[in-house]
């Protein structure tokens, strides 16, 4: 599905609840859009209005959010998702920018790549950032041109979902990295724990026969980073923290003022290995679906500020290729369309974020550690927002994503609270009457 | 049972022990144990399924259980066709969906499955409107070798009530262990696992198994002793050591057993490495009740078929003859 853009060159939005924590905002107002720009906030009262008015009482609009873990799949997987496509989800979900992963075919490791990915998002909706790999071919052998990367704009290096084995490579690219104050963002898996296994090892992979990938493979990848961290300096995101133990290990970093940052994704706030049991390979990513005792975790490290961002990890694959036996398919599933609803459902309504803090993990977070400038809103900023109506609960169905793949395990979900659109520049997704 | 002539039998396929109850299970040994008098007959064949098609789709090779399968149709005068591919459909390029899809569409009645990866049948099921038996789904499940084991165990004692059974060996990579173990619980046994810590899946104790690493602990205190094949391959990825040294340690051997306070009945699921997981002198020896289970074995399945297609009908109901 693509959405659906309306001119909103002059859009009086009435009654939201504004939310934003770069000025700290919280609270019932209006906004007037004119010229893609914000013209005024909180108290508008103009006598004559000609542009178009909303009433979205009971809505929340806040800074449009900003995804940093993303799969797009061009080059190389156009089948399964193009960068075009994967903006038409982003906006569904309400997302305003994009940090794409590298591991496309070829991959994102060169100023070519880089240039050509940022030509194909040329015009989008959608600011799409390139994470460029850590080293050449994601091969965990060589660094990538980093400072000539850096110098056309790239601010983060990942080798994602090819965890960098090598302690020796990890020091490397710290060190070199840190020379232009870049993330590196890791993806914490030691292969020789977790190879072979398709699923959280523990009861239920014993269950169910199937092999799995413990929790402490995680575990020691973020304690050897985190002492890498100690030792060299730089900067580190750690990707898609899944288990209990590895967010302490970090939550201790933090408290000793190391510069680490770690985000969390909407489907481990959501779901446990017991999911797995359907065998339904929409279950199936990597990170595994851990255990209630992580979740609840990941939950409370979200409350007591531990994680910084929540990210998708939007990982779309086609029909054929996710289809078919469990231990044999590939590990990922779609997120962007879903995510601020399972957000809603699962850590909003059960206490663990209030809107503000919603704000800061899904928008003001990710754009800081990725170097973007800030989305405010605020007199004068460019109009880029999201509204969200908390209240209305639906069923999730295929025919609600902008991907291209429908590899998601919320399809048939009920979830509460849903995307009403959002406002780029002078075009919105609302539903306004022409 | 006092009430089993009013038990409905009301599963579609038989995917897993999982999903049945204890009283689906004493239904299934109750009815197999009238098919294994026909099969004492001089004629072992009966027109119960006739008119229907059965396929056994095996993705992995097998020998013991597709024929067993096969002569368990054909005792119930079913139309069978044997698939077998070596290694997965995915060596053809044709999807198991695919493969699957084309074979109903040749108007067929019910599919008996194996494939190596856990949770296949149950994948197709979702697709398929045949119903489907799971013949060994890769470490998963292997629900008509439990029934026939249950079967094997039920013609020895009273009750399954408190008998006390030790699964010993690659429990990791078993799904005759996963099978047993939800079965034995579901009627009431006592169950426990002994191999080498490398070998036991994490957490199995959350199935209300006992673990041990000490065969001669299990020997003390078991009824039955279930041996499992051990793969010589898993040697090559480090899981034990050596082949000697395995069969030092858990090797079933009449030294081991002589220490048992009274003589335990000895279970092999088949095929056997002699001299590896258990010696000679024990599997054919007078308390082994080895072939005894192969025997059954084509009982269960016989009643598995009967059962799954008279889906939905009382059970009791005598069996045409």
């Amino acid at each position: 599905m693509e959405p659906r853009w309306t001119n909103a060159s002059a859009l009086w939005l009435k009654g939201a609840r504004l939310v934003d924590p770069i000025p700290n905002l919280d609270e019932i107002g209006d906004l007037l859009l004119i010229d893609g720009k914000i013209a005024a906030i909180g108290k508008v009262d103009i006598a004559e209005f000609s542009g178009k008015t909303l009433d979205v009482s009971g809505k929340i609009i806040m800074p449009g959010l900003f995804d940093m873990h993303a799969h797009f799949r061009e080059p190389g997987r156009e089948d399964a998702e193009t960068i075009e496509t994967g903006c038409y989800a982003a906006i569904i979900g309400g997302y305003t920018g994009v940090a794409i992963m590298p591991n496309t075919a070829p991959a994102i490791d060169n100023v070519g790549i880089v240039r050509w990915v940022e030509e194909r998002a040329q015009g989008l909706p959608v600011d799409v950032c390139p994470v460029a790999a850590v080293t050449k071919g994601r091969e965990g052998k060589e660094l990538t041109e980093m400072a000539e990367l850096f110098g056309i704009g790239v601010k983060a290096f990942s080798d994602d979902g090819a965890p960098i084995s090598s302690s020796r490579m990890m020091r490397l690219a710290l060190e070199y990295s840190g020379m232009f104050g870049v993330t590196i963002i890791g993806h914490e898996e030691d292969k020789s724990l977790a190879d072979g296994g398709v699923m959280h090892e523990g009861a239920v992979s014993t269950a169910l026969g199937l092999t799995g990938i413990p929790g402490i493979s995680d575990d020691i990848m973020v304690a050897r980073d985190l002492i890498l961290l100690q030792y060299i300096g730089g900067r580190f995101h750690v990707a898609h923290a899944s288990t209990a133990r590895s967010l302490d290990l970090i939550r201790e970093a933090k408290s000793r003022g190391l510069a680490v940052t770690v985000e969390v994704t909407p489907h481990h706030l959501s779901m446990t290995d017991e999911s797995v049991r359907s065998f339904h390979t929409s279950t199936k990513m990597n990170p595994p679906l851990r255990l209630e005792q992580d979740r609840k975790a990941l939950l409370q490290g979200l409350k007591d500020g531990t994680i910084d961002v929540i990210a998708t990890d939007h990982a779309p694959h086609s029909w054929e290729e996710k289809e078919r036996e469990f231990d044999q398919a590939p590990f990922g599933i779609i997120g962007l369309e879903t995510a601020l609803s399972v957000v809603n459902t699962c850590v909003v309504e059960e206490g663990y974020l209030t809107w503000l803090e919603v704000a800061r993990r899904m928008s003001r977070n990710p754009r800081r550690i990725m170097q973007q400038s800030e989305v405010a809103l605020r007199k004068g900023e460019p109009a880029n927002l999201v509204c969200f109506d908390p209240a209305r609960s639906w069923t999730v169905s295929e025919s609600d994503f902008g991907s291209k793949s429908k590899n998601s395990p919320y399809i048939g979900k009920t979830l509460k609270g849903r995307v009403v659109g959002v406002v780029r520049n002078r075009k919105t997704t609302m539903p306004i009457e022409r | 049972m006092a009430n089993e002539g009013r038990t409905v039998w009301s599963h579609r396929h038989l995917l897993g022990i999982e999903q049945l109850s204890a009283g689906d299970i004493e239904s299934i040994l109750t009815t197999a144990s009238s098919f294994k008098e026909i099969l004492g007959r001089p004629i072992r064949k009966v027109p119960t399924l006739r008119g229907m098609t059965v396929v056994n789709l095996f993705f992995e090779s097998s020998t013991r259980t597709r024929i067993s399968f096969e002569l368990a149709e054909k005792r119930l005068s079913a139309d069978m066709v044997n698939f077998s591919v070596s290694g997965s459909s995915v060596s053809k390029g044709e999807t198991l969906l695919d493969t699957a899809r084309n074979i109903e569409a040749m108007k067929i009645d019910m599919v008996v499955m194996r494939h190596s990866s856990p949770g296949a049948p149950h994948f197709l099921s979702r697709y398929l409107s045949s119903q489907i038996i799971n013949a060994g789904d890769g470490a998963h499940e292997h629900p008509t070798q439990a029934l026939l084991d249950l079967m094997t165990l039920r013609e020895r004692y009273p009750t399954f009530k408190d008998l006390r059974v030790t699964l010993v060996g690659d429990i990791m990579h078993s799904r005759v262990a996963m099978s047993n173990i939800l079965a034995l619980k579901k009627m009431g046994a006592r169950v426990a696992v002994c191999g080498p810590p490398t070998m036991i899946p994490r957490d199995i104790q959350r199935l209300g198994v006992n673990v041990t690493h000490s065969l001669r602990e299990a020997i003390q205190h078991s009824d039955v002793l279930n041996v499992l094949r051990i793969q010589l391959e898993r040697q090559q990825v480090g899981l034990f050591p050596s082949v000697r040294e395995y069969h030092n340690v858990f090797g079933i051997t009449r030294d081991k057993l002589s220490k048992a306070p009274k003589p335990l009945t000895i279970m092999h699921p088949g095929p056997m490495n002699r001299g590896v997981e258990i010696d000679s002198d024990v599997a054919d020896g007078e308390h082994s009740v080895i072939l005894e289970q192969v025997t059954n074995g084509v009982a269960v399945r016989m009643a598995v078929l009967y059962m799954l297609a008279g889906e939905g009908s009382e059970l009791g109901k005598p069996i045409v003859t």
